[in-house]
Protein backbone atom coordinates (compact mmCIF):
# COMPACT_ATOMS: atom_id res chain seq x y z
CA UNK A 1 0.00 0.00 0.00
CA UNK A 2 1.00 3.69 -1.00
CA UNK A 3 2.42 5.78 1.78
CA UNK A 4 2.92 2.90 4.48
CA UNK A 5 5.85 1.66 6.22
CA UNK A 6 6.42 -1.54 8.04
CA UNK A 7 6.26 -0.03 11.41
CA UNK A 8 2.50 1.60 10.87
CA UNK A 9 0.74 -1.29 12.09
CA UNK A 10 2.95 -1.43 15.02
CA UNK A 11 2.81 2.53 15.46
CA UNK A 12 -1.10 1.78 16.23
CA UNK A 13 -0.56 -1.68 17.82
CA UNK A 14 2.37 -0.04 20.90
CA UNK A 15 -0.68 1.67 23.66
CA UNK A 16 -2.11 -1.23 23.66
CA UNK A 17 0.58 -3.61 23.29
CA UNK A 18 2.78 -1.81 25.75
CA UNK A 19 -0.32 -2.44 28.00
CA UNK A 20 -1.36 -6.02 27.92
CA UNK A 21 2.53 -7.07 28.21
CA UNK A 22 2.93 -5.40 30.61
CA UNK A 23 -0.60 -5.69 32.86
CA UNK A 24 -1.09 -9.47 31.29
CA UNK A 25 1.39 -11.35 29.32
CA UNK A 26 3.74 -10.83 32.19
CA UNK A 27 1.93 -11.28 35.13
CA UNK A 28 0.49 -14.82 33.39
CA UNK A 29 4.17 -15.76 33.28
CA UNK A 30 5.15 -13.94 36.32
CA UNK A 31 2.20 -15.93 38.05
CA UNK A 32 3.36 -19.64 37.07
CA UNK A 33 6.71 -18.68 37.64
CA UNK A 34 6.15 -17.42 41.72
CA UNK A 35 4.10 -20.59 42.05
CA UNK A 36 7.00 -22.18 42.15
CA UNK A 37 8.84 -20.53 44.73
CA UNK A 38 8.21 -19.53 48.52
CA UNK A 39 7.62 -15.54 47.29
CA UNK A 40 6.71 -13.20 50.51
CA UNK A 41 5.89 -9.35 50.38
CA UNK A 42 8.82 -8.58 52.52
CA UNK A 43 11.30 -11.13 51.48
CA UNK A 44 12.09 -12.39 48.43
CA UNK A 45 11.46 -16.20 47.09
CA UNK A 46 14.01 -18.96 46.00
CA UNK A 47 12.68 -21.70 44.08
CA UNK A 48 10.81 -24.71 45.98
CA UNK A 49 9.83 -26.94 43.61
CA UNK A 50 6.43 -28.33 44.37
CA UNK A 51 6.03 -27.57 47.44
CA UNK A 52 3.40 -24.96 47.47
CA UNK A 53 1.14 -27.39 45.63
CA UNK A 54 1.78 -30.50 48.49
CA UNK A 55 0.65 -27.46 50.86
CA UNK A 56 -2.03 -27.15 48.78
CA UNK A 57 -2.73 -30.77 48.90
CA UNK A 58 -2.95 -30.55 52.61
CA UNK A 59 -4.22 -27.11 53.25
CA UNK A 60 -7.99 -27.90 54.75
CA UNK A 61 -8.44 -24.16 54.01
CA UNK A 62 -8.21 -24.47 50.28
CA UNK A 63 -10.57 -27.49 50.24
CA UNK A 64 -13.51 -25.24 52.34
CA UNK A 65 -12.73 -22.69 50.05
CA UNK A 66 -12.92 -25.20 46.88
CA UNK A 67 -16.09 -26.51 48.52
CA UNK A 68 -17.90 -23.33 49.17
CA UNK A 69 -17.27 -22.05 45.58
CA UNK A 70 -18.33 -25.77 44.20
CA UNK A 71 -21.94 -25.34 46.30
CA UNK A 72 -22.11 -21.86 44.82
CA UNK A 73 -21.73 -23.14 41.35
CA UNK A 74 -24.39 -25.92 41.80
CA UNK A 75 -26.86 -23.44 43.43
CA UNK A 76 -26.04 -20.59 40.89
CA UNK A 77 -25.61 -22.33 37.47
CA UNK A 78 -29.01 -24.39 37.18
CA UNK A 79 -30.41 -20.90 38.78
CA UNK A 80 -29.69 -18.68 36.10
CA UNK A 81 -29.47 -21.31 32.94
CA UNK A 82 -33.43 -21.63 33.53
CA UNK A 83 -35.02 -19.07 35.38
CA UNK A 84 -33.70 -16.29 33.08
CA UNK A 85 -35.46 -18.59 30.18
CA UNK A 86 -38.72 -18.50 31.67
CA UNK A 87 -38.46 -14.38 32.30
CA UNK A 88 -37.27 -14.38 28.37
CA UNK A 89 -40.43 -16.11 27.29
CA UNK A 90 -42.34 -14.39 29.42
CA UNK A 91 -41.14 -11.03 28.10
CA UNK A 92 -40.83 -11.95 24.56
CA UNK A 93 -45.05 -11.87 24.68
CA UNK A 94 -46.15 -10.09 21.77
CA UNK A 95 -48.34 -7.24 24.60
CA UNK A 96 -48.15 -4.19 25.55
CA UNK A 97 -45.43 -2.86 27.82
CA UNK A 98 -42.61 -5.53 27.38
CA UNK A 99 -40.00 -2.82 26.60
CA UNK A 100 -40.91 -1.24 30.31
CA UNK A 101 -40.71 -4.65 31.89
CA UNK A 102 -37.35 -5.65 30.03
CA UNK A 103 -35.65 -2.49 31.27
CA UNK A 104 -36.56 -3.11 34.80
CA UNK A 105 -35.85 -6.04 34.74
CA UNK A 106 -32.42 -5.55 33.20
CA UNK A 107 -31.92 -3.05 35.73
CA UNK A 108 -29.99 -4.80 38.64
CA UNK A 109 -27.29 -5.91 36.03
CA UNK A 110 -26.04 -2.10 35.71
CA UNK A 111 -26.08 -1.71 39.51
CA UNK A 112 -22.55 -2.72 40.71
CA UNK A 113 -22.33 -5.30 42.40
CA UNK A 114 -20.92 -3.69 45.64
CA UNK A 115 -24.19 -1.91 45.54
CA UNK A 116 -25.97 -5.18 45.11
CA UNK A 117 -24.24 -6.90 48.07
CA UNK A 118 -25.03 -4.14 50.51
CA UNK A 119 -28.40 -4.09 49.69
CA UNK A 120 -29.10 -7.62 50.15
CA UNK A 121 -26.95 -6.89 53.40
CA UNK A 122 -29.39 -5.19 54.81
CA UNK A 123 -32.17 -7.34 53.78
CA UNK A 124 -31.15 -10.14 54.88
CA UNK A 125 -30.23 -9.48 58.68
CA UNK A 126 -31.88 -11.50 60.92
CA UNK A 127 -34.57 -8.62 61.47
CA UNK A 128 -34.74 -7.79 57.68
CA UNK A 129 -37.11 -7.63 54.84
CA UNK A 130 -36.64 -10.81 53.75
CA UNK A 131 -37.13 -12.78 56.77
CA UNK A 132 -40.47 -10.10 57.55
CA UNK A 133 -42.07 -11.30 54.09
CA UNK A 134 -41.39 -15.13 54.74
CA UNK A 135 -42.86 -14.85 57.77
CA UNK A 136 -46.00 -12.91 56.63
CA UNK A 137 -46.25 -15.21 53.74
CA UNK A 138 -46.25 -18.10 56.51
CA UNK A 139 -43.22 -20.20 54.89
CA UNK A 140 -40.88 -19.47 58.15
CA UNK A 141 -41.76 -19.27 61.98
CA UNK A 142 -38.57 -18.14 63.07
CA UNK A 143 -36.16 -15.86 61.72
CA UNK A 144 -33.61 -17.25 59.46
CA UNK A 145 -29.75 -16.76 60.47
CA UNK A 146 -28.95 -15.73 56.58
CA UNK A 147 -25.55 -13.99 57.34
CA UNK A 148 -24.50 -16.09 60.51
CA UNK A 149 -25.74 -19.53 59.89
CA UNK A 150 -22.99 -21.49 58.17
CA UNK A 151 -25.66 -23.83 56.30
CA UNK A 152 -27.09 -21.10 54.95
CA UNK A 153 -24.64 -18.39 54.20
CA UNK A 154 -23.64 -19.72 51.08
CA UNK A 155 -27.56 -19.44 49.67
CA UNK A 156 -27.40 -15.89 50.95
CA UNK A 157 -24.37 -15.28 48.43
CA UNK A 158 -26.14 -17.23 45.60
CA UNK A 159 -29.02 -14.84 45.95
CA UNK A 160 -27.52 -12.06 45.07
CA UNK A 161 -25.81 -13.40 41.86
CA UNK A 162 -28.79 -14.98 41.10
CA UNK A 163 -30.90 -11.34 41.62
CA UNK A 164 -27.78 -8.98 39.12
CA UNK A 165 -27.44 -11.97 36.75
CA UNK A 166 -31.40 -12.84 36.18
CA UNK A 167 -31.56 -9.87 33.35
CA UNK A 168 -28.26 -10.10 31.99
CA UNK A 169 -29.21 -14.01 31.31
CA UNK A 170 -32.64 -12.89 29.75
CA UNK A 171 -31.35 -10.38 27.34
CA UNK A 172 -29.39 -13.35 26.06
CA UNK A 173 -32.46 -15.61 25.75
CA UNK A 174 -34.72 -13.17 24.31
CA UNK A 175 -32.09 -12.80 21.19
CA UNK A 176 -31.83 -16.16 21.22
CA UNK A 177 -35.77 -17.01 21.21
CA UNK A 178 -36.28 -14.24 18.20
CA UNK A 179 -34.73 -17.15 16.16
CA UNK A 180 -37.43 -19.65 16.79
CA UNK A 181 -39.91 -19.53 13.57
CA UNK A 182 -43.12 -18.61 15.15
CA UNK A 183 -45.15 -21.06 12.66
CA UNK A 184 -43.59 -23.85 15.00
CA UNK A 185 -45.85 -22.91 17.69
CA UNK A 186 -48.45 -22.40 15.34
CA UNK A 187 -48.28 -25.89 14.27
CA UNK A 188 -48.15 -26.91 16.93
CA UNK A 189 -50.76 -25.55 19.04
CA UNK A 190 -53.42 -26.63 16.21
CA UNK A 191 -51.88 -29.85 16.49
CA UNK A 192 -53.57 -29.46 20.11
CA UNK A 193 -50.30 -29.27 22.14
CA UNK A 194 -50.59 -26.69 25.07
CA UNK A 195 -48.51 -24.22 26.44
CA UNK A 196 -46.38 -26.70 28.98
CA UNK A 197 -45.89 -29.01 25.68
CA UNK A 198 -44.67 -26.48 23.38
CA UNK A 199 -42.04 -25.06 25.63
CA UNK A 200 -40.62 -28.65 26.02
CA UNK A 201 -40.97 -29.77 22.91
CA UNK A 202 -40.19 -26.87 20.88
CA UNK A 203 -38.52 -24.06 23.28
CA UNK A 204 -36.53 -26.35 25.24
CA UNK A 205 -34.58 -27.91 22.30
CA UNK A 206 -33.89 -25.12 19.78
CA UNK A 207 -32.88 -23.44 22.92
CA UNK A 208 -30.21 -25.70 23.72
CA UNK A 209 -27.05 -24.04 22.25
CA UNK A 210 -27.86 -20.79 23.85
CA UNK A 211 -28.56 -22.48 26.88
CA UNK A 212 -25.05 -24.40 27.24
CA UNK A 213 -23.56 -20.76 26.57
CA UNK A 214 -25.48 -19.66 29.18
CA UNK A 215 -24.42 -22.37 31.69
CA UNK A 216 -21.09 -21.93 30.11
CA UNK A 217 -21.04 -18.48 31.17
CA UNK A 218 -22.09 -18.55 34.75
CA UNK A 219 -20.15 -21.36 35.86
CA UNK A 220 -16.73 -19.35 34.79
CA UNK A 221 -18.17 -16.32 36.45
CA UNK A 222 -19.13 -18.57 39.62
CA UNK A 223 -15.94 -20.01 39.82
CA UNK A 224 -14.28 -16.43 40.45
CA UNK A 225 -17.11 -15.45 43.11
CA UNK A 226 -15.65 -12.78 45.36
CA UNK A 227 -17.19 -9.71 45.72
CA UNK A 228 -20.87 -10.92 46.66
CA UNK A 229 -19.02 -12.92 49.35
CA UNK A 230 -16.47 -10.33 50.62
CA UNK A 231 -19.42 -7.50 51.11
CA UNK A 232 -21.89 -9.77 52.51
CA UNK A 233 -20.33 -12.03 54.84
CA UNK A 234 -16.28 -11.28 54.43
CA UNK A 235 -16.14 -15.34 54.25
CA UNK A 236 -17.56 -15.50 57.32
CA UNK A 237 -18.81 -17.02 59.83
CA UNK A 238 -15.88 -19.02 60.26
CA UNK A 239 -15.02 -19.54 56.97
CA UNK A 240 -18.47 -20.20 55.78
CA UNK A 241 -18.58 -18.42 53.06
CA UNK A 242 -14.77 -18.09 51.95
CA UNK A 243 -14.63 -18.71 48.62
CA UNK A 244 -11.59 -19.89 46.64
CA UNK A 245 -10.60 -16.15 45.31
CA UNK A 246 -11.27 -14.68 48.81
CA UNK A 247 -8.71 -17.44 50.13
CA UNK A 248 -6.22 -16.31 47.75
CA UNK A 249 -7.01 -12.66 48.53
CA UNK A 250 -6.70 -13.11 51.85
CA UNK A 251 -3.09 -15.14 51.73
CA UNK A 252 -1.56 -13.16 49.34
CA UNK A 253 -2.80 -9.83 50.66
CA UNK A 254 -3.27 -9.83 54.41
CA UNK A 255 -1.06 -13.19 54.78
CA UNK A 256 1.29 -11.42 51.86
CA UNK A 257 2.31 -14.78 50.92
CA UNK A 258 2.68 -14.45 47.12
CA UNK A 259 4.25 -18.06 45.87
CA UNK A 260 1.81 -20.08 47.59
CA UNK A 261 -0.88 -17.57 46.62
CA UNK A 262 0.28 -17.72 43.48
CA UNK A 263 0.25 -21.11 42.99
CA UNK A 264 -3.48 -21.30 44.30
CA UNK A 265 -4.28 -19.19 41.07
CA UNK A 266 -2.76 -21.73 39.02
CA UNK A 267 -5.53 -23.90 40.44
CA UNK A 268 -7.78 -21.94 40.15
CA UNK A 269 -6.76 -21.60 36.37
CA UNK A 270 -6.94 -24.93 36.01
CA UNK A 271 -10.32 -25.12 37.07
CA UNK A 272 -11.29 -22.41 34.59
CA UNK A 273 -9.35 -24.10 31.92
CA UNK A 274 -11.21 -27.34 32.37
CA UNK A 275 -14.32 -26.09 32.58
CA UNK A 276 -14.01 -23.99 29.29
CA UNK A 277 -12.73 -27.34 27.07
CA UNK A 278 -15.55 -28.79 29.05
CA UNK A 279 -18.21 -26.31 27.38
CA UNK A 280 -16.54 -26.83 24.40
CA UNK A 281 -16.77 -30.48 23.94
CA UNK A 282 -20.62 -29.87 25.21
CA UNK A 283 -20.91 -27.79 22.42
CA UNK A 284 -19.36 -29.55 19.82
CA UNK A 285 -21.73 -32.62 20.71
CA UNK A 286 -24.83 -30.25 20.75
CA UNK A 287 -23.78 -29.25 17.22
CA UNK A 288 -22.94 -32.64 15.59
CA UNK A 289 -24.94 -35.12 17.16
CA UNK B 1 -45.25 -16.41 21.11
CA UNK B 2 -47.31 -18.16 23.56
CA UNK B 3 -45.30 -20.50 25.25
CA UNK B 4 -45.81 -21.44 28.42
CA UNK B 5 -48.68 -18.78 28.59
CA UNK B 6 -49.93 -19.10 32.60
CA UNK B 7 -53.02 -20.79 31.69
CA UNK B 8 -54.91 -19.33 35.03
CA UNK B 9 -58.39 -20.78 33.55
CA UNK B 10 -59.04 -24.59 34.34
CA UNK B 11 -60.49 -25.67 31.17
CA UNK B 12 -64.21 -24.98 31.67
CA UNK B 13 -65.56 -27.58 29.09
CA UNK B 14 -69.34 -27.98 30.05
CA UNK B 15 -70.39 -31.14 29.00
CA UNK B 16 -72.53 -31.52 25.93
CA UNK B 17 -71.58 -30.29 22.70
CA UNK B 18 -70.58 -26.31 22.85
CA UNK B 19 -72.12 -24.20 20.02
CA UNK B 20 -69.48 -22.63 17.81
CA UNK B 21 -70.64 -18.88 19.12
CA UNK B 22 -69.14 -20.05 22.72
CA UNK B 23 -66.74 -21.70 21.57
CA UNK B 24 -65.25 -18.75 20.39
CA UNK B 25 -65.75 -17.11 23.39
CA UNK B 26 -64.34 -19.04 25.27
CA UNK B 27 -61.75 -19.37 23.15
CA UNK B 28 -61.45 -15.29 24.28
CA UNK B 29 -61.98 -15.86 27.83
CA UNK B 30 -59.13 -18.34 27.71
CA UNK B 31 -56.77 -15.83 25.74
CA UNK B 32 -57.94 -13.12 27.89
CA UNK B 33 -56.99 -14.81 31.14
CA UNK B 34 -53.66 -16.39 29.76
CA UNK B 35 -52.84 -12.92 29.38
CA UNK B 36 -53.42 -11.82 32.76
CA UNK B 37 -51.70 -14.45 34.02
CA UNK B 38 -48.82 -13.66 32.20
CA UNK B 39 -48.72 -9.92 33.23
CA UNK B 40 -49.45 -11.65 36.39
CA UNK B 41 -45.96 -13.23 36.82
CA UNK B 42 -44.18 -10.08 35.05
CA UNK B 43 -45.80 -7.93 37.87
CA UNK B 44 -44.26 -10.60 40.56
CA UNK B 45 -40.61 -10.52 38.86
CA UNK B 46 -40.86 -6.88 38.54
CA UNK B 47 -41.63 -6.80 42.20
CA UNK B 48 -38.56 -8.99 42.60
CA UNK B 49 -36.37 -7.07 40.43
CA UNK B 50 -36.78 -3.56 41.70
CA UNK B 51 -38.09 -4.22 45.66
CA UNK B 52 -34.36 -4.29 46.77
CA UNK B 53 -33.85 -1.05 45.01
CA UNK B 54 -37.18 0.82 46.84
CA UNK B 55 -36.51 -0.74 50.46
CA UNK B 56 -32.85 0.68 49.79
CA UNK B 57 -34.91 4.35 48.94
CA UNK B 58 -37.41 3.94 51.64
CA UNK B 59 -34.52 3.55 54.28
CA UNK B 60 -32.53 6.10 53.11
CA UNK B 61 -35.62 8.43 53.08
CA UNK B 62 -36.21 7.74 56.88
CA UNK B 63 -35.18 10.21 59.72
CA UNK B 64 -33.06 9.98 62.38
CA UNK B 65 -36.44 9.74 64.38
CA UNK B 66 -37.86 6.55 62.82
CA UNK B 67 -36.91 3.00 63.67
CA UNK B 68 -35.04 1.62 60.52
CA UNK B 69 -35.60 -2.09 62.55
CA UNK B 70 -39.26 -1.83 63.10
CA UNK B 71 -40.85 -4.88 63.33
CA UNK B 72 -43.20 -4.85 60.52
CA UNK B 73 -40.99 -3.51 58.70
CA UNK B 74 -42.60 0.47 57.67
CA UNK B 75 -42.00 0.16 53.83
CA UNK B 76 -43.03 3.45 53.52
CA UNK B 77 -41.21 6.28 55.43
CA UNK B 78 -43.59 8.08 57.88
CA UNK B 79 -41.76 11.10 57.87
CA UNK B 80 -39.75 11.19 54.72
CA UNK B 81 -36.05 13.32 54.37
CA UNK B 82 -33.22 13.87 52.05
CA UNK B 83 -31.60 14.40 55.20
CA UNK B 84 -30.20 11.92 54.69
CA UNK B 85 -28.39 12.53 50.89
CA UNK B 86 -27.25 15.65 52.80
CA UNK B 87 -25.43 14.36 55.05
CA UNK B 88 -23.55 11.68 52.88
CA UNK B 89 -22.43 14.30 50.41
CA UNK B 90 -21.15 16.20 53.59
CA UNK B 91 -20.11 14.42 56.37
CA UNK B 92 -19.01 11.29 54.58
CA UNK B 93 -16.27 11.31 51.45
CA UNK B 94 -18.61 10.41 48.86
CA UNK B 95 -18.25 13.01 46.84
CA UNK B 96 -14.14 12.46 47.13
CA UNK B 97 -15.20 8.62 46.06
CA UNK B 98 -17.20 9.85 42.75
CA UNK B 99 -14.94 12.28 41.85
CA UNK B 100 -12.47 9.22 41.75
CA UNK B 101 -14.64 6.73 40.31
CA UNK B 102 -15.58 9.55 37.66
CA UNK B 103 -11.42 9.90 37.20
CA UNK B 104 -10.43 6.53 37.01
CA UNK B 105 -13.26 5.88 34.50
CA UNK B 106 -12.98 8.47 31.99
CA UNK B 107 -9.07 7.34 31.97
CA UNK B 108 -10.41 3.95 31.18
CA UNK B 109 -13.20 4.88 28.56
CA UNK B 110 -10.69 7.01 27.53
CA UNK B 111 -8.13 3.91 26.84
CA UNK B 112 -10.27 1.41 25.51
CA UNK B 113 -11.91 3.50 22.67
CA UNK B 114 -8.72 4.66 21.16
CA UNK B 115 -6.38 2.49 21.80
CA UNK B 116 -8.58 -0.52 21.33
CA UNK B 117 -9.93 1.53 18.15
CA UNK B 118 -6.10 1.86 17.17
CA UNK B 119 -4.87 -1.69 17.91
CA UNK B 120 -8.41 -3.11 16.21
CA UNK B 121 -8.06 -1.25 13.07
CA UNK B 122 -4.45 -2.30 12.89
CA UNK B 123 -5.40 -5.82 13.05
CA UNK B 124 -8.44 -5.36 10.78
CA UNK B 125 -7.07 -3.55 7.93
CA UNK B 126 -3.46 -3.89 7.62
CA UNK B 127 -1.34 -6.74 6.83
CA UNK B 128 1.76 -7.15 8.67
CA UNK B 129 4.15 -10.18 9.38
CA UNK B 130 3.01 -11.81 12.75
CA UNK B 131 -0.65 -10.58 12.50
CA UNK B 132 -2.30 -13.84 12.88
CA UNK B 133 -0.04 -15.60 15.84
CA UNK B 134 -0.23 -11.79 17.74
CA UNK B 135 -3.92 -11.85 17.28
CA UNK B 136 -4.09 -14.87 18.69
CA UNK B 137 -2.48 -14.21 22.09
CA UNK B 138 -4.38 -11.42 22.54
CA UNK B 139 -7.38 -14.44 21.87
CA UNK B 140 -5.56 -16.48 24.20
CA UNK B 141 -5.78 -14.44 27.42
CA UNK B 142 -9.99 -14.20 27.04
CA UNK B 143 -9.67 -17.38 29.06
CA UNK B 144 -7.37 -16.15 31.98
CA UNK B 145 -9.10 -14.39 34.21
CA UNK B 146 -7.99 -11.25 36.13
CA UNK B 147 -8.15 -13.07 39.66
CA UNK B 148 -5.68 -15.50 38.32
CA UNK B 149 -3.04 -12.76 37.45
CA UNK B 150 -3.85 -10.34 40.45
CA UNK B 151 -0.79 -11.03 42.94
CA UNK B 152 1.43 -10.56 39.68
CA UNK B 153 -0.40 -7.63 38.45
CA UNK B 154 -0.11 -5.88 41.94
CA UNK B 155 3.44 -6.61 41.97
CA UNK B 156 3.76 -4.56 38.81
CA UNK B 157 2.06 -1.99 40.44
CA UNK B 158 4.31 -2.41 42.96
CA UNK B 159 7.64 -1.77 40.87
CA UNK B 160 6.08 1.13 38.90
CA UNK B 161 5.03 2.61 42.03
CA UNK B 162 1.56 2.75 40.59
CA UNK B 163 0.42 1.42 44.31
CA UNK B 164 -2.47 3.90 46.17
CA UNK B 165 -3.07 6.15 42.78
CA UNK B 166 -5.80 6.26 40.62
CA UNK B 167 -3.79 6.13 37.93
CA UNK B 168 -2.90 2.73 38.94
CA UNK B 169 -6.44 1.28 39.32
CA UNK B 170 -6.91 2.28 36.06
CA UNK B 171 -4.44 0.91 34.04
CA UNK B 172 -4.76 -2.58 34.13
CA UNK B 173 -8.33 -2.56 32.36
CA UNK B 174 -7.10 0.29 30.44
CA UNK B 175 -7.41 -0.98 26.93
CA UNK B 176 -9.09 -5.09 27.16
CA UNK B 177 -8.85 -7.44 24.51
CA UNK B 178 -12.53 -7.50 24.61
CA UNK B 179 -12.57 -3.73 23.74
CA UNK B 180 -9.70 -4.63 20.57
CA UNK B 181 -12.03 -7.69 19.37
CA UNK B 182 -14.80 -5.70 19.00
CA UNK B 183 -13.45 -2.77 17.38
CA UNK B 184 -11.75 -5.30 14.84
CA UNK B 185 -15.09 -7.01 14.02
CA UNK B 186 -16.06 -3.41 13.17
CA UNK B 187 -13.17 -2.89 11.12
CA UNK B 188 -13.45 -6.05 9.38
CA UNK B 189 -16.53 -4.98 8.11
CA UNK B 190 -15.90 -1.61 7.03
CA UNK B 191 -16.39 -1.24 3.24
CA UNK B 192 -12.76 -0.94 1.14
CA UNK B 193 -14.54 1.69 -1.15
CA UNK B 194 -14.77 3.75 1.66
CA UNK B 195 -11.18 3.59 2.18
CA UNK B 196 -9.95 3.47 -1.20
CA UNK B 197 -11.85 6.68 -1.68
CA UNK B 198 -10.29 8.23 0.98
CA UNK B 199 -6.66 7.41 -0.03
CA UNK B 200 -7.34 8.81 -3.40
CA UNK B 201 -6.25 12.41 -2.07
CA UNK B 202 -2.87 11.21 -0.92
CA UNK B 203 -4.11 10.97 3.13
CA UNK B 204 -1.93 8.66 5.47
CA UNK B 205 -2.95 6.17 7.82
CA UNK B 206 -3.56 8.28 10.36
CA UNK B 207 -6.20 10.59 8.47
CA UNK B 208 -7.83 7.46 6.96
CA UNK B 209 -8.43 5.82 10.70
CA UNK B 210 -9.30 9.14 12.32
CA UNK B 211 -11.54 11.03 9.62
CA UNK B 212 -12.62 7.48 8.03
CA UNK B 213 -12.59 4.37 9.84
CA UNK B 214 -13.20 5.67 13.51
CA UNK B 215 -16.82 7.54 12.54
CA UNK B 216 -17.87 4.66 10.36
CA UNK B 217 -17.70 2.43 13.81
CA UNK B 218 -19.46 4.65 15.99
CA UNK B 219 -21.80 1.96 17.19
CA UNK B 220 -19.43 -0.65 18.08
CA UNK B 221 -17.38 2.36 19.88
CA UNK B 222 -20.29 3.03 22.16
CA UNK B 223 -20.45 -0.26 23.40
CA UNK B 224 -16.69 -0.28 24.16
CA UNK B 225 -17.55 3.01 25.80
CA UNK B 226 -20.29 1.55 27.83
CA UNK B 227 -18.62 -1.39 28.42
CA UNK B 228 -15.54 -0.38 29.55
CA UNK B 229 -17.46 2.54 32.14
CA UNK B 230 -19.65 -0.32 33.46
CA UNK B 231 -16.16 -1.96 34.03
CA UNK B 232 -14.33 0.57 35.78
CA UNK B 233 -17.39 2.16 37.65
CA UNK B 234 -18.42 -1.06 39.04
CA UNK B 235 -14.54 -2.23 39.18
CA UNK B 236 -13.80 -3.80 43.24
CA UNK B 237 -11.62 -6.61 43.56
CA UNK B 238 -8.41 -4.10 41.97
CA UNK B 239 -9.12 -0.86 43.26
CA UNK B 240 -9.90 -2.67 47.03
CA UNK B 241 -6.06 -4.26 46.52
CA UNK B 242 -4.48 -0.97 44.99
CA UNK B 243 -5.91 1.72 47.34
CA UNK B 244 -4.95 2.48 50.16
CA UNK B 245 -5.46 5.68 51.77
CA UNK B 246 -9.43 6.15 52.48
CA UNK B 247 -9.64 9.41 50.82
CA UNK B 248 -7.93 7.24 47.49
CA UNK B 249 -10.81 5.23 47.50
CA UNK B 250 -13.57 4.75 44.39
CA UNK B 251 -17.45 4.50 45.00
CA UNK B 252 -17.19 1.00 45.70
CA UNK B 253 -14.69 0.54 48.09
CA UNK B 254 -15.45 3.23 49.30
CA UNK B 255 -19.12 2.06 50.51
CA UNK B 256 -18.11 -0.91 51.63
CA UNK B 257 -15.20 0.73 53.57
CA UNK B 258 -18.53 2.80 55.40
CA UNK B 259 -20.52 -0.19 55.70
CA UNK B 260 -18.00 -1.80 57.75
CA UNK B 261 -17.30 1.28 60.15
CA UNK B 262 -18.66 0.66 63.34
CA UNK B 263 -20.72 3.96 63.53
CA UNK B 264 -22.46 2.97 60.12
CA UNK B 265 -25.62 4.15 60.03
CA UNK B 266 -27.60 1.98 57.35
CA UNK B 267 -29.59 5.49 56.38
CA UNK B 268 -26.43 6.69 54.81
CA UNK B 269 -25.17 3.55 53.50
CA UNK B 270 -28.28 3.86 51.78
CA UNK B 271 -28.23 6.77 50.46
CA UNK B 272 -24.90 6.12 49.77
CA UNK B 273 -25.55 3.28 47.33
CA UNK B 274 -28.96 5.53 45.81
CA UNK B 275 -26.36 8.05 44.64
CA UNK B 276 -23.78 5.49 43.21
CA UNK B 277 -26.11 4.10 40.92
CA UNK B 278 -28.10 6.33 39.91
CA UNK B 279 -25.35 7.80 37.03
CA UNK B 280 -25.05 4.38 35.47
CA UNK B 281 -29.08 3.79 35.88
CA UNK B 282 -29.36 6.98 33.64
CA UNK B 283 -26.94 6.03 31.46
CA UNK B 284 -28.67 3.10 30.80
CA UNK B 285 -31.94 4.59 30.23
CA UNK B 286 -30.82 6.57 27.76
CA UNK B 287 -28.45 3.62 26.06
CA UNK B 288 -30.97 0.66 26.48
CA UNK B 289 -30.21 -0.40 23.14
CA UNK B 290 -26.31 -0.07 23.07
CA UNK B 291 -26.64 -1.72 26.44
CA UNK B 292 -28.68 -4.84 24.69
CA UNK B 293 -26.43 -4.86 21.85
CA UNK B 294 -23.06 -5.43 24.54
CA UNK B 295 -24.71 -7.93 26.20
CA UNK B 296 -24.61 -10.13 22.75
CA UNK B 297 -21.47 -8.80 21.77
CA UNK B 298 -19.74 -9.56 25.25
CA UNK B 299 -21.85 -13.35 25.01
CA UNK B 300 -19.35 -14.05 22.19
CA UNK B 301 -16.66 -13.40 24.36
CA UNK B 302 -17.71 -17.01 26.34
Amino acid sequence: MIGRRWYTPWLFLAPSLALLAVFMWWPVVNTAALSFTDTHTLRGGSFTGLENFRRIAGDSFFWNALGNTALFAIIVTPALVVLPLLVAILASAKLKGMTFFRVVFFSPVVASMVVAALIWGWMLRSDGLVNYVLDWLGVINEPLRWLSDPALVMVSVSIVTIWKGLGYYMVIYIAGLQNIPQDLYEAAALDGAGPIRRFWSITVPLMRPTMVLVGTLVVLNAVKVFTEAFVLTGGGPNRASETLVLYIYQRGFSGLELGYSSAMSLVLFVVVLGLTLLSQIVTRRRANP
Amino acid sequence: MTTLAPEAVPDASRPGGADILSAGRKARRRRLFGMLGRYALLVFVLVISVGPFLWQISTSLKGPAENIFAFPPELIPADPTLGNYVAVMQSLPLVNYLTNSGYVSLLVVAGNCLFGAMAGYALARMRFRGREPLFAAMIATLVIPFEVIMISVFLVARDLNLINTLTGAALPIAVTVLSIFIMRQAFVTLHPELEEAGRVDGTNEWQLFWHVALPSARGSLAVVAIFSFMTAWDDFLWPLIVLRDPEKFTLTVGLVFLDGQFSADQRLIAAGTIIAIIPVLILFIALQKQFFRGVGEGAVKG
